[in-house]
């Protein structure tokens, strides 16, 4: 088969899903953009950094076993010691390699 | 304006490296499917989030009718609704069709990168360029490389890359905490997104996660103005 084969059921699939994933990240702007934010729109549209990026990660930190755990504490309380943004995510990795090393 | 788009690669980079074994993943996995390389870099290119892609592999190969592949797809994209809501907040000042165009770019790592910027300074179109679009190029070319020379790459966990998604979360999430009512949210999103994740199949949990941990924000708020 080519490298360069397309085929055309597929071609349409990728536009029409392409389409799908764009509406969902396009949507929130265009529906908010002239949007009056303010009572409770204002408070739940403020959760959403928190709650999302929270739901994201929790199952995936606290449900895999305890180097993950470990490390999501470890990651969590360089983050609060406001060390720079790069030592935080290189923490929070070499913290979970040793740490799968050691348990596991 | 160059300096602002060096900023969010700066802040990216550590991102790029682990979207690449994900990526390279994902052209092997389509290419083991009968994806040429050609599609499955158009795949990429097009639909662009790794969640949706390796459901829509699956799903093309069963030969699932267009409709349900699409409503599929966008259900899987749900939280992005959110994010993109959250986000307008900050970006209401580019040009609307400038806007418009980034939002294509508006992954999961893209968004916090963003959210974390706007909490100390105004956004510019130029960092989100900066930030978000060499997520893509990243994503483009290591699955042309995944499905080329196959997953050659390895497993990224052995070198926890895998883990650098949920250390970039929870370095944004550090700075949104305001106290006892930032910790019921949290709480709240934890407990739901786990409870989610073992009873729901798929991507459901991120959303009820992240809806539980909102709607307890409001109650709070609603309480909080009562009072």
């Amino acid at each position: 088969m080519s490298a360069l084969a397309l085929d055309p059921y597929l071609l349409i699939a990728i536009v029409l899903m392409g389409c799908a994933t764009y509406a969902t990240r396009l949507s929130g702007y265009l529906l908010l953009r002239n949007a009056r934010i303010e009572g409770r729109l204002k408070a739940a549209l403020d959760a959403v950094p928190p709650a999302i990026l929270t739901a994201v990660i929790a199952p995936a930190v606290l449900m895999q076993g305890w180097p993950e755990r470990i490390a999501g504490a470890i990651t969590l309380a360089v983050a609060l010691l406001r060390a720079p943004f790069l030592v935080t995510i290189g923490a929070g990795v070499v913290s979970v390699v040793v740490l799968r090393h050691l348990i596991m | 304006m160059m300096r602002d788009v060096l900023r969010g690669l700066r802040e990216v980079w550590p991102m790029l490296m682990a979207y690449a074994p994900i990526a390279a993943l994902w052209g092997a996995v389509a290419a083991g499917q009968g994806f040429s390389p050609l599609e499955s870099v158009l795949v990429s290119a097009v639909v662009y989030s790794g969640a949706a892609q390796f459901v829509a592999v699956d799903l093309v190969k069963a030969g699932t009718p267009l409709s349900l592949l699409v409503f599929t797809i966008a259900t899987v994209g749900l939280r992005h609704v959110l994010m993109s809501a959250s986000v307008s907040r900050h970006i209401a000042h580019f040009p609307k069709l400038k806007a418009s165009i980034l939002m294509f770019w508006l992954t999961d790592e893209a968004w916090a990168l963003l959210e974390r910027r706007a909490l100390t300074e105004r956004l510019t179109p130029a960092y989100f360029v900066g930030a978000a679009v060499p997520l893509w190029v990243t994503w483009g070319s290591f699955t042309a490389v995944g499905a080329v020379v196959g997953n050659r790459l390895g497993d990224g966990a052995a070198i926890g890359l895998d883990f650098a998604f949920a250390a970039l979360f929870i370095a944004v999430l550090a700075g949104f905490w305001k106290g006892s009512r930032t910790g019921a949210i949290l709480l709240t999103s934890a407990l739901v997104a786990c409870v989610a994740k073992l009873f729901i199949p798929g991507a459901w949990y991120i959303l009820a996660g992240g809806v539980a941990g909102m709607a307890v924000a409001v109650m709070i708020a609603e309480r909080e103005k009562a009072t």
